[in-house]
């Protein structure tokens, strides 16, 4: 019950704090520009951190050390690509957008092609990213509350949508800024204080770590230990082992001791195992069996390459097309602000991807139960209090539970008003009230959906959004700031081709997933293949449209690329939703005749 | 925004002090203050980056060629960094698949795969964005002297 109290602090102290930073941030929030990108007048160290701490999810504070733990090398590949999406994203993306002077990923789409049908695709894709991204981020966050703390699991989603939405309601983007900034660092203070005490717990322990893991090329359990599996799970053993079983195991209920030889066994839900110190661990089926497999780089061979080169295209292209990502490029004063942010995110991301690696690599040690029951994610939050059963492990915890709860909040927060921003703009007349009604709706739709759904893994499911981002947005943005001869019948053609590829794959994915894991390797990470067919379709349609290239394309092109002194930037939510005395001041600075300059 | 705020005169002319404004006993330095920043601050470069505006938006010729390369100049920087960070990143894999020796070494006790992954990849793509926005600020700046001159 200690436990549970200091955790249930951790997580009470994180929502006050959200709740008071984003009052504070909302006091002055009060036009249809605050709301939807900050009045695009925060500075990029802020933005920057608020940008990083909207993005490391429970995916990459929790699922990262869960993967490494599980997948062993050639999960650090999620982290590296994880960040060099910021980095395409600075090459290709950064400046432009936000010269373009656009409020959403559909504004941009119509100011550059000069299309509403056109707008209204881009919206439906938003909306399927915000909601994919959003709907496990709120089912998560209840999972976790519920280890934490045992509340029940509905509550922990609820919450976290409540805590969002009454930010949200209060300042939209102004109010999220300042909070997801704070978030960026507190979760890397919560991931990195326990990483540091943990690892040298680690090095001092009686079993220093490095030749257990070696032991005779299995990973064995160190003591007598008893767990209970969550959900059903197929589990592989590689090495016959003793142990007492209470459950159904194989259809068949089992109660007492079983000798299980080599081969694969289907545990059923709540089956309780318990094992000898010394024994193999037996591991969910697909997860490396052998220390060497899972110490070694692409031990898989040629399918593993290509898996691993489909996930680097995906993070790697889809960072730039995520839509809650890029409205946060929207709120930097200029296009050399956007640059400099996303600079400054790229080492944000870097100082924090180290402590999730470190943590995965000692939990194989500690926790190697997880591998059974396959709740890999629950890594990071079991990990203190395991290493050190004492108050010391329990501050920990509750620092660690405190962080997750902060990345549920930060990317929740930042989906919601993505979402918002876009539904209020092209479905609602977009004034403020229209963004309050709007983020009540995504609000409710996301926890209906997270409520309904069945829990899918995670990590798919972000895997997934990547991968659709990738293979719509990305090369619409690209040809559309690069290239002149994108029209806007190409870029329609282009996203419902490469989005509904993506869409294809996973339902087979998941129907392979049902029916005998048939489907091959290219369904579950297909970004190798649909990224490169929506730029041929984009490409080859608008070169067949030729007629139907905006006449003012050289002057669009000019406003997106011309340096910022010279004064081309043209802010569109001012122009469609500003004060008269607002918009008359635009109008002046794009004439250069006077007023002052940003 | 100090144009607005004294702004009395015609754009790019000094400012007139009214008559009512004048205090005598200030007036020597008053007026000297006045001069110097009138002289440094207006009359350079709204007029000129004014015309330019115009004739880049007006695209004619010239400013077509100078937008124009322009954006040829930064895709072709953002292509090689961009594509010579990805070549990098997808060689990796093929390096450890057909060469698996590199997993055999340990430096300090960890194995140069893990220090590869592990650490390698931040500290190299901050050194590319470094990279990217320096030139990519400088091609901009080059544009904008070229314009203004």
């Amino acid at each position: 019950m200690t436990k549970d109290l200091w955790s249930l602090s951790g997580v009470v102290v994180v929502a006050v704090v959200t709740f008071l930073l984003g009052y504070v941030g909302s006091r002055r929030a009060n036009s249809t520009p605050d709301f939807l990108v900050a009045r695009r007048a925060v500075p990029s160290t802020r933005n920057a951190a608020a940008i990083s701490g909207e993005y490391l999810s429970a995916a990459s504070f929790l699922g990262v050390a869960g993967l490494v733990l599980k997948d062993g090398i050639d999960a650090l590949w999620y982290p590296i690509g994880f960040t060099a999406g910021y980095l395409a994203l600075m090459l290709f993306v950064a400046a432009p957008l936000r010269r373009s002077g656009a409020y959403t990923l559909p504004d941009f789409a119509e100011a550059r092609l000069g299309s509403t049908g056109l707008r209204h695709v881009c919206t439906f894709f938003v909306v399927c990213i915000g909601v994919l991204y959003l709907v496990p981020q709120l089912q998560s966050a209840g999972l976790t509350l519920n280890t934490i703390t045992g509340l029940p699991a509905w509550l922990g989603g609820a919450v976290v949508t409540v805590i969002v939405v009454v930010n949200v309601l209060g300042g939209g983007m102004r109010a999220i800024t300042l909070v997801q900034a704070f978030q960026y660092w507190g979760k890397l203070f919560a991931i990195a204080a326990p990483t540091f005490v943990l690892f040298v717990v680690f090095l001092g322990g009686p079993s220093n770590g490095a030749q257990a893991i070696d032991d005779n090329g299995l990973l064995r359990f160190h003591e007598d230990i008893t767990f209970t599996t969550g959900d059903p799970v197929r589990i592989r053993v590689s090495e016959p082992i003793m142990l007492d079983v209470r459950g159904v195991v194989d259809g068949t209920p089992t109660d007492g001791p079983v000798l299980w030889n080599k081969g694969v066994y289907t545990l059923g839900a709540e089956t309780v195992l318990g094992v000898q110190a010394g024994s193999a661990v037996p591991v969910v089926d697909g997860v490396p069996t052998t220390n060497e497999g899972w110490l070694k780089p692409q031990r898989s061979g040629l399918s593993g390459l290509f898996e691993t080169y489909s996930l680097i295209f995906a993070t790697f292209l889809g960072t730039m097309g995520l839509p809650h990502v890029l409205v946060r490029f929207y709120t930097n004063p200029d296009g050399t602000a956007a640059r400099r942010t996303a600079l400054h995110v790229l080492y944000l991301l870097g100082l924090f991807y180290i402590f999730p690696t470190v943590l995965g690599v000692i939990s194989r040690q500690f926790l190697p139960q997880l591998l059974v029951t396959g709740k890999t994610d629950a890594a990071v939050l079991m990990l203190p209090n395991t290493m050190l059963p004492n108050l010391g492990g329990q501050i920990l915890g509750a620092i660690v539970a405190a962080g997750a709860f902060a990345a549920f909040l930060s990317t929740s927060s930042g989906l919601v008003v993505s979402v918002a921003g876009v539904v209020s703009t092209d479905i609602l007349p977009g004034k403020v009230r229209d963004f309050r009604w709007a983020t009540v709706l995504t609000g409710a739709v996301a926890i209906g959906l997270a409520l309904l759904l069945p829990r899918g893994d995670a990590s798919l499911t972000v895997a997934m959004s990547f991968a659709l981002a990738a293979s719509t947005f990305c090369p619409m943005l690209v040809l559309g700031i690069w290239w002149r001869g994108l029209t806007w019948v190409g870029a329609v053609y282009g996203l419902v081709v490469g989005g509904g590829l993506v869409i294809i794959a996973q339902g087979i994915t998941v129907a392979s997933s049902y029916t005998g894991h048939w489907a091959p390797s290219v369904a579950s990470q297909p970004a190798l293949i649909t990224v490169p067919i929506a730029f041929i379709t984009m490409i080859v349609v608008s070169k067949g449209t030729r007629r139907r290239r905006p006449e003012d394309v050289n002057q669009i092109l000019l406003r997106l690329h011309a340096p910022d002194p010279l004064g081309f930037i043209q802010d569109r939510d001012v122009a469609r939703f500003g004060s008269v005395e607002e918009k008359a001041r635009l109008d002046l600075k794009h004439r250069g005749t006077g007023g002052p300059r940003p | 925004m100090t144009r607005n705020d004294v702004g009395s005169g015609p754009p790019g002319q000094p400012d007139q002090p009214q008559p009512g404004e004048r205090d005598p006993w200030l007036e020597v330095s008053g007026r000297k203050q006045r001069r110097r920043r009138v002289v440094l601050a207006d009359s350079k470069g709204r007029s000129k980056v004014t015309r330019t505006i115009v004739e880049l938006e007006e695209q004619t010729s010239v400013g077509e060629k100078l937008v124009r390369d322009l954006i040829n100049q930064q895709l072709r920087t953002a292509f090689l960094l961009g594509g010579s960070t990805l070549l990098f990143l997808c060689l990796l894999p093929a390096l450890f698949l057909w060469v698996p020796a590199i997993s055999e070494v340990q430096v300090v006790g960890v194995r140069l795969p893990w220090i590869i992954l592990a650490l390698l990849p931040f500290p190299l793509f901050y050194c590319i964005g470094f990279w990217f926005r320096r030139t990519a600020e400088r091609h901009e700046r080059d544009f904008v002297s070229m314009v203004d001159r």
